[in-house]
């Protein structure tokens, strides 16, 4: 897995890339904890994503519950078919707030 | 059960980063029996996650621990076999998280039990450790 953070339009935007695995997933944690602890309102982008398993998906459940308690926002950018079948498999796709992309997102301001 | 009739024989260390390899030998045998796009995904999901398990619940993150992994056909049905040598865990303890309780974690037997057909897990007869035995039909 690769990732890259960069702020675009008021967002921490993390593009998590390739495998998402118990060999990473703690390094995938920490940049949601920490973009959600800056008080950044964060969209994790799982376009790059082929393959997500259950602690990388404990993961964004983890960022989801962070972000309510302090009243950011956060979701789920452009999310891969391998990505979106896991988060199928766990019903978490009606949970998530989840956007094809920025651009969808930012048109929700009306 | 002897790996020596098995379709895949594969010994790696408990090290998350083998994980990736693994995934892939299950995928290619997967699809070299001709299993649909959809059991394919299911076998690599359900060895990935019994191997995280024993990974953090057996070994407890000692990656020195070694993992084996066995896949055999019985006619439609495919038989997949983890044994570790870690001591023995309690398999009660082992249940999946109601799904409508929003929390991290608890989520990879529900993995499993989603994606195989049975699922048994046990102690070793002959020597410390433990093995899951998971079975997929198949076609």
């Amino acid at each position: 897995m690769v990732y890259q953070v960069k702020k675009d339009s008021g967002f921490a935007i993390i593009h998590l890339v390739g495998d998402i695995d118990l060999s990473c997933s703690p390094e995938a944690r920490k940049a949601i904890l920490d973009s959600l602890g800056a008080g950044q309102p964060t969209l994790v982008d799982l376009s790059g994503v082929t393959y997500i398993d259950s602690s990388g998906v404990a993961n964004l459940v983890e960022g989801y519950q962070t972000a309510k308690k302090k009243s950011l926002e956060f979701g789920l950018l452009g999310v891969s078919e391998a990505a979106f079948s896991v988060l199928e498999l766990a019903r978490l796709d009606k949970v998530f707030p989840i956007h094809g992309s920025l651009k969808e997102r930012l048109a929700k301001n009306g | 059960m002897s790996a020596k009739n098995a379709l895949l024989a594969l010994r790696f260390a408990a090290d998350p980063r083998r994980l990736r390899r693994v995934r892939e030998r299950v995928q290619v045998l997967a699809e070299h029996l001709g299993c649909t796009r959809s059991q394919v995904s299911d076998l690599v999901i359900a060895v990935n996650e019994a191997c995280m398990n024993i990974i953090q619940h057996a070994y407890r993150g000692d990656k020195s621990g070694q993992i084996m992994l066995e896949i055999r056909r019985d006619g439609a049905e495919l038989e997949v076999l983890l044994t570790d040598f870690a001591p023995p865990v309690d398999h009660r303890a082992i249940r999946p998280r109601p799904l409508h309780e929003l929390r991290p974690g608890g989520l990879g037997t529900y993995f499993i039990q989603a994606s195989v057909d049975d699922c048994v897990y046990g102690h070793l007869a002959d020597r410390v450790g433990n093995y899951v035995r998971m079975t997929k039909k198949i076609n």
